[in-house]
């Protein structure tokens, strides 16, 4: 599979990501200026984490107005898989892609540790190969990932199965003292009603090989490619408009 | 003309921000200190002298890019 992983000013989680895609997967990925305005022949995209901009303004309020987010803007209603991780859940928040808001941690602190996650439905192109009942042991690490909405967008997320994720103990129960940044019913990642595009702010790229201590974030990468794998046929193959190719440096 | 603008998280959304700057004001002993909200105030030079359009701009810039209506409210006044 090709995957295009976005860089914009201030991202630092892209080389890390191409990193799990081509040399832990096996496949293709590169990583895409935001200042291109196609994703040429990509599968699906990653918009990975960071501080686009130096966080200013708002996190993600500045990136999502780049080029390169017209054509996910384009990949996105047209059914294609895209997917935010940290600074990516926040652009994509602020993009209108996904419902509801990443705010500042109630805490006001930056938070940098393990958690546990919960997969709420496996019912996703993100999830599906997640084993039921299985808590991911994955890191975070940010200042604004409480994840606000409105009681009308929550009770949506719910009534349409959107919550993917949710920060949970190591008993699986999503209590107070395991929400690490006040998210509205330990909210940790969330889909759209088409559920084409998620967004999480746990970082599954720093939990993809064992030298790391966990591998488990994997399963939301295998889940990614096992949809690709697995789409119908029918659907329209992305028009084979290059990119720019940026290095990878030591890849 | 001078755009003066100001952003305020939203009444139902948590202000940890506002919280600890209540609970310093009242620590310090000042006294009658109600809940407290953090927000942003900008201020845009502009070149043009048509105030109308001056405000429709910046209206529309206030709910594109420099709040974000999920979670902010914004007023300004043009000068």
């Amino acid at each position: 599979m090709n995957f295009a992983v976005l860089q914009f000013p201030g991202s630092n989680c892209d080389q890390d990501v191409v990193h799990v895609l081509r040399n832990v997967l096996g496949h293709s990925a590169r990583l895409l200026w935001h200042k291109e305005d196609s994703i040429g022949n990509a599968d699906a995209i990653i918009i990975p984490g960071g501080f686009s901009y130096g966080d200013y303004l708002r996190t993600g309020a500045i990136a999502r107005f780049s080029p390169v987010m017209g054509a996910v803007q384009t990949v996105a209603r047209d059914g294609g898989l895209v997917l935010g991780i940290c600074n990516g859940f926040q652009i994509l928040c602020e993009a209108g892609l996904l419902p509801g808001a990443l705010i500042r941690n109630r805490s006001l602190q930056f938070r940098c540790e393990q958690v546990f996650l919960s997969t709420v439905t496996q019912n996703s192109p993100f999830t599906s190969q997640i084993p039921q009942g299985k808590l991911l042991r994955i890191p975070i690490a940010h200042g604004e990932g409480c994840y606000f909405a409105d009681q009308e967008t929550l009770a949506r997320l719910k009534e349409n199965n959107q919550i993917l994720w949710r920060y949970v103990d190591a008993q699986g129960q999503a209590t107070e003292s395991a929400n690490p940044n006040g998210s509205l019913e330990n909210i940790a990642g969330i889909c759209n009603a088409a559920r084409n595009v998620a967004g999480l702010m746990p970082h599954p790229e720093r939990a993809s090989e064992a030298v790391l201590g966990c591998a488990e974030g994997l399963l939301v990468f295998e889940s990614l490619i096992h949809a690709l794998k697995t789409r119908p046929a029918s659907e329209p193959a992305p028009a084979p408009r290059e990119g720019r190719e940026v290095e990878v440096i030591a890849a | 003309m001078k755009a003066k603008i100001i952003i305020t998280p939203k009444k139902a959304v948590l202000d940890p921000q506002g919280k600890t700057v209540q609970n310093a004001l009242a620590h310090m002993g000042y006294p009658g200190i109600g809940p407290v909200r953090v927000g942003k105030y900008l201020e845009i030079e502009l070149t043009g002298t048509d105030k109308a359009a001056a405000q429709s701009a910046i209206d529309d810039a206030c709910h594109k890019i420099l709040s974000n209506p999920v979670i902010e409210d914004y007023r300004f006044e043009l000068e």
